[in-house]
């Protein structure tokens, strides 16, 4: 296996590095203008999946004119194959805790939440140690800003962020409609910035280093550097800090494990890659001239040749039905149709071209769906059976 | 010792508020010490944030870890998303099952243990993963899951020894 | 905001305000969006997707009912991907439905039916999941049956208890493919804090939630010969039948109501407004001896302020969210249950008829009507004194299938001895119209004089506001009330349960100051009621309200008290009012419940 140079590795998120108090009262001095524009500059994207520009979401939610705004951190990392935030949570929460108190700076916001998926209950009590004595700095720096930690229940649907409002206000976590956006109306009808967890911690090498250093990594469209959390058929499971842009043959080659058939990038909501498009797939927001690029929260899941597609396209739809959140029809029902379509044709007790219908029906739950989720089911749904239809029958 | 409902909601409530938004922690309160919402619970919490039986109702079944069923006290939660069902969840599945002598959904009859099935709980790398409350186990084997259920059949003899 | 914004529909240039949703934008310019999910009296929930349309330059389709527009945008609302996804959503919906529309009880009337017949939905692709779903069908509920299996999960319903009735009887559980709408726990309607005002099966688009019919039973009834069966029509259901059988919204349709009912077969056909007179003259001098009792006695017992009694569904809700308030409450019955004890007494002795044999049906524009027939204390008559009730909805089906061309009726009148009515009693189906009827009367029994409205019409009650307030200074009393000389008597009308919250939180909390509080159920009073012609919309109701003002307007006697039937039974067999045959038959008590 050669390490080609296109994969290069980062280290700034894990870096051990213990000047938060430093990065924090320096920056609240600092105008809010100014780091806004520090983050436009940069270039940084959204890194739970979404890819929305940082800087933009800030600079709105700043605009809005209202007395109380929010800043939450969307810790409810649910996609399968995405493990990055409990990391970055359990090993660096000072970054993060940082970063969103330097967002309250930067919007108005005096009140700061962190909302964490009811699986990491077990990160609660070293989560809420570093809070007090985040806070307790705060206070000895007079600077007004409160951290909570707000714990889910067990929701996939709670990681889209309307959802994720409406489940902080005591509610089912069914995702709302847009418009109204978050940085003017979100938690409570407040204007809020949601950022992942991840996005975050880059905020803080941005404010540490300076929107340069994380620019200059990367390529065009997709500046800086990204967690991948990887698994699967792979020897080398775990973490790891690349920068974007890079080649996924070059990926597989890295962390494959020689018998590599598909990789699921993205998650259950992303693209399958089969062998043959290895090479013309780049791990980005926006493709290259040439070939394909694909947004990612960075969860990638690798399949060897023992693997059967259509167990792999099973599980996920399965998967979606649960989580779904069943108030909009073309998700709901889609996901159902979806689920015993593919085992009714791998039953025998519909025909090959069943399997068109059901790839009309995705496309119909892309522009139709309320929400990502049922948005993104065409993704994976459409890659594995493009790619994999002979696994979808026989 | 375990405080009584209708009391342990009065506190809950005057820990986190009354108001609409504080609904969700006041059900992992209740759900953190009785392992599941009861008819009488949710009444409860309903009087006593002033809200509609079936509003509470409606918005604890959302939520796959507010359970409205009874549970043992012993909550297993195995992933079955695609990289623990790749990594042998399944057998491991099955080593619980005949080892505690239950099926997915279903509690033992001492009331220790409910096994259920949940989805990616974020320890892909290190798959397949279970909880058991609120503790993760990964890596999972059928023989290290054996040897972790013993530890909590081991505790709750003791328990059972010490009341004699 | 008054701004103007231009954009296209269809490449038709158009302007509108600024911030119109985009379904409104398209209705303007005569372009009709299909919806499910919306409806004019909720708010917008935009879950659906049936209203889809395609922005040029978003590869997303956006939904009708819960888009803005915004200035330049182009909207497609008929091109190639919003045709293909529209069929699809209706497809998806069909494939979780029982489509044996044949045997549902809104087949003819169905949104869900409706749009696959518009857009032709002729197969089946998809897997049907119906038989792979456990759905549930709860008729235990007297009033109101719920099948799941025709739920489209639009949450009209849940968003109906919530908003408009503010009883949170429904909500919605569970979540991806197991999401379906529910009672608390699962419990039948009957179990619950349910009050059977059957808004829910006014706004439900489908078959999924219907009133629990009596049709059958009052044909059997009919065709029975031993039997004699009285009906009795309340006074909303003559302004509402029409629309079921071919009239536009608002059309009076009384006489040919009547003659109908004659035709069906219906042995004496008489009218509810005659027991509304009534309840007029024992509420009226129950006010008075309360205002007495309160005013000069000082009787800690003489609760003010005074509620009515004659909505069902407001009793029940009464009974499970303030059971410590029950003594606010008239103790008449209302005018349904006072005519049934009457029927099988009063009328029987005068017709000389056997009360075992007399059948007792009304036609109500209520479904919480059918809860109130049922209720253990109605047999003060010696029989169960209202024996069956049919909705307005049910009368129309009733006459479809007797063959009656109803537009072609010659009006009739009702029968003798409890068919006479005033205009006072007519009102009682529009909201406010109690407590005009009965100021109507109780102002010239206290004074000697008419109120001092112009033509009796007291017009600060009507309207459709959510809570009206309206008081009436009494001066130069008779010598009899001189203690209420000067008195501001003060009222209060509140339609819509989630308004009577409101004054009845008042009253709890100890800021209510009025005398007299009439309480409807249901949003416009019972011409709103759940009985009646789906679909309902304000301006349906509003319709409905000035057909009722104007049948008032065109009768010869307007007063309660000038009825003279009142006046004979009166003579004849009550004596007074309040008095000890009254006590009997015409009032009755209440039951607290629990409030969860």
């Amino acid at each position: 296996m050669t390490t080609n140079y296109q994969l290069k590795r980062a280290d700034f998120i894990f870096k051990s590095e213990n000047d938060w108090e430093e990065i924090l009262s320096k920056n609240i001095s600092r105008p809010p203008q100014e780091l806004i524009n520090e983050l436009i500059s940069s270039e940084l994207k959204g890194r739970g999946g979404a890819g929305f520009p940082t800087g933009l979401k800030w600079k709105v939610c700043a605009e809005a004119v209202n007395d109380i705004k929010y800043v939450i951190c969307n810790a409810d990392e649910g996609e399968p194959g995405t493990f990055k935030d409990r990391e970055i949570l359990s090993k660096v929460p000072f970054k993060v805790l940082t970063a969103i108190a330097i967002c309250g700076h930067v919007t108005g916001a005096k009140e700061g939440y962190i909302y964490l998926r009811g699986e990491y209950f077990f990160l609660q009590q070293e989560l809420n140690k570093a809070i007090s004595e985040f806070e307790y700095y705060c206070k000895e720096i007079n600077f007004d800003f409160t951290i909570r930690i707000f714990m889910g229940s067990g929701a996939y649907i709670c990681g889209e962020e309307t959802a994720l409002f409406e489940s902080m206000e005591g509610k089912r976590g069914e995702p709302r409609n847009k418009p109204p956006f978050p940085s003017t109306s979100g938690y409570m009808g407040k204007p809020t910035v949601i950022n992942n967890v991840e996005t975050l911690a880059h905020t803080y090498t941005i404010f540490k280093y300076g929107s340069k250093r994380f620019y200059d990594l990367g390529v065009q469209y997709s500046r800086g550097s990204k967690l991948f959390s990887v698994s699967g058929d792979t020897p080398k499971p775990g973490i790891y800090e690349l920068e974007l842009g890079m080649s996924l043959a070059d990926f597989v080659d890295e962390f494959g494990d020689d018998d590599t058939k598909a990789v699921q990038v993205g998650g259950a909501s992303g693209f399958l890659v089969p062998r043959k498009k290895f090479n013309e797939t780049n791990i980005g927001f926006q493709g290259k001239l040439t070939g394909i690029s694909l947004p990612t929260g960075g969860s990638m899941m690798l399949f060897n040749s023992s693997r059967s597609m259509y167990n792999v396209l099973d599980n996920y739809l399965k998967f979606f039905a649960e989580e779904s959140c069943g108030q909009c029809t073309p998700c709901r029902v889609g996901c159902q149709q979806l689920m015993r379509g593919i085992k009714a044709i791998k039953r025998g007790e519909k025909n090959a071209q069943y399997l068109d219908k059901l790839l009309k029906l995705t496309e119909t739950m892309q522009y139709t769906a309320k929400c990502g989720l049922g948005q993104s089911v065409a993704n994976s749904f459409s890659s594995i059976v493009e790619n994999f239809r002979e696994e979808m029958i026989y | 010792m375990m405080k009584p409902i209708t009391e342990l909601i009065k506190d809950l409530a005057d820990q986190y508020g009354r108001n609409r938004h504080n609904l969700l922690p006041i059900l992992q309160g209740v759900v953190e010490q009785e392992k599941y919402l009861s008819e009488y619970s949710m009444i409860e919490i309903a009087r006593e944030l002033d809200l509609p039986a079936a509003e509470v109702f409606g918005t604890a079944t959302f939520y796959s870890f507010l359970e409205y069923k009874k549970m043992g006290r012993n909550i297993i939660r195995i992933c079955k998303t695609i990289t623990c069902s790749m990594k042998g969840e399944n057998q491991v599945l099955l080593a619980i099952q005949e080892m505690l002598k239950i099926g997915v959904g279903e509690t033992t009859p001492d009331g220790n243990f409910t096994l259920l099935q949940t989805n990616c709980l974020g320890f892909c790398h290190k798959a397949p993963a279970m909880l058991i409350n609120n503790d993760v186990y990964n890596e999972l084997t059928p023989e290290k899951v054996r040897e972790i259920l013993s530890i909590y059949l081991n505790k709750k003899r003791e328990e059972v020894a010490n009341d004699n | 905001m008054d701004k103007k914004i231009k954009i296209s529909i269809n490449g038709v240039a158009v302007e509108i305000e600024s911030g119109t949703s985009i379904l409104e934008a398209a209705r303007q310019t005569g372009v009709i969006i299909p919806t499910l999910c919306y409806h004019k009296d909720l708010c917008v929930a935009g879950n659906c997707r049936v209203c889809v349309i395609e922005v040029v330059g978003q590869k997303r389709l956006a939904t009708a009912c819960a888009t803005p527009c915004e200035e330049g945008m182009e909207i497609l609302t008929n091109s190639f991907k919003v045709r293909n996804s529209r069929k699809h959503i209706i497809e998806l919906l069909l494939s979780e439905h029982n489509a044996d529309c044949t045997r549902c009880y809104k087949n003819g009337n169905c949104e869900l039916q409706k749009l696959a017949s518009d857009y032709k939905i002729m197969s089946q692709d998809f897997i049907s999941l119906f038989p792979f779903k456990n759905y549930t069908i709860d008729m235990f509920s007297p009033s109101i049956i719920k099948d799941d299996s025709k739920c489209v999960r639009c949450q009209r319903c849940v968003r109906t208890c919530a908003e408009l009735q503010g009883v949170n009887a429904l909500t919605v559980a569970y979540k991806g493919d197991q999401m379906k709408i529910s009672t608390f726990f699962e419990k039948a309607m009957n179990d619950v804090v349910c009050t059977n005002c059957g808004q829910c099966i006014n706004h439900c688009p489908t078959g999924a939630l219907v009133e629990k019919n009596y049709i059958e039973e009052v044909w059997d009834a009919i065709a029975d010969k031993t039997k004699y069966v009285i009906v009795q029509t309340a006074p909303a259901v003559r302004v509402g039948l029409g629309e079921e059988l071919g009239f536009e919204p608002g059309t009076r349709v009384t006489g040919k109501m009547v003659a109908a009912l004659k035709r069906l077969g219906f042995d004496a056909v008489m009218d509810t407004d005659f027991t509304a007179d009534l309840t007029i003259m024992e509420e009226g001098t129950e006010l008075l001896t309360r205002l007495k009792r309160a005013l000069v006695d000082h009787d800690p017992q003489a609760k003010l302020p005074l509620a009515t009694s004659c909505s069902p569904g407001w009793i029940k809700y009464i009974e499970h969210m303030y059971p410590a308030y029950l003594d606010h409450l008239s103790s008449c019955k209302s005018p349904q249950q006072m005519f049934g004890a009457l029927a099988k007494t009063y009328y029987a002795k005068a017709r000389n008829l056997d009360p075992g044999k007399i059948v007792s049906v009304s036609i109500m524009p209520c479904t919480a009507k059918k809860f109130e027939a049922n209720r253990p204390e109605m047999h003060d008559s010696g029989y169960k004194d209202v024996d069956y009730v049919l909705t307005t909805r049910e009368l129309a089906i009733m006459i479809k299938q007797a063959g009656i061309d109803f537009m072609k009726l010659n009006d009739m009148h009702f029968d003798r001895l409890m068919g006479e009515s005033t205009g006072a009693g007519v009102i009682f189906g529009a909201t406010g119209g109690v407590m005009e009827a009965a100021l109507r009367t109780a102002y010239e029994l206290v004074t000697g004089r008419d109120v001092p409205f112009e033509n009796l019409n007291i017009t600060p009650v009507r309207g459709m506001d959510g809570i009206k307030e309206a008081s009436v200074r009494i001066e130069n009393p008779l010598k009899e009330w001189s203690f209420l000389e000067g008195v501001e008597l003060k009222c209060a009308i509140a339609h819509g349960l989630v308004n009577a919250k409101k004054v009845m939180d008042s009253i709890v909390s100890g800021q209510s100051s009025y005398h007299f509080i009439e309480f409807m159920a249901c949003p416009g009073g019972c011409l709103g009621g759940g009985g009646q012609p789906i679909p309902t919309s304000p301006e349906i109701r509003i319709k409905r309200s000035e057909a009722i003002y104007a049948e008032d307007a065109g009768m010869p006697l307007r007063k309660s008290h000038q009825n003279p039937e009142i006046i004979k039974i009166y003579k004849d067999f009550l004596e007074k009012p309040l008095g000890e045959k009254s006590h009997r038959l015409l009032h009755t008590k209440y039951t607290p419940r629990k409030r969860y």
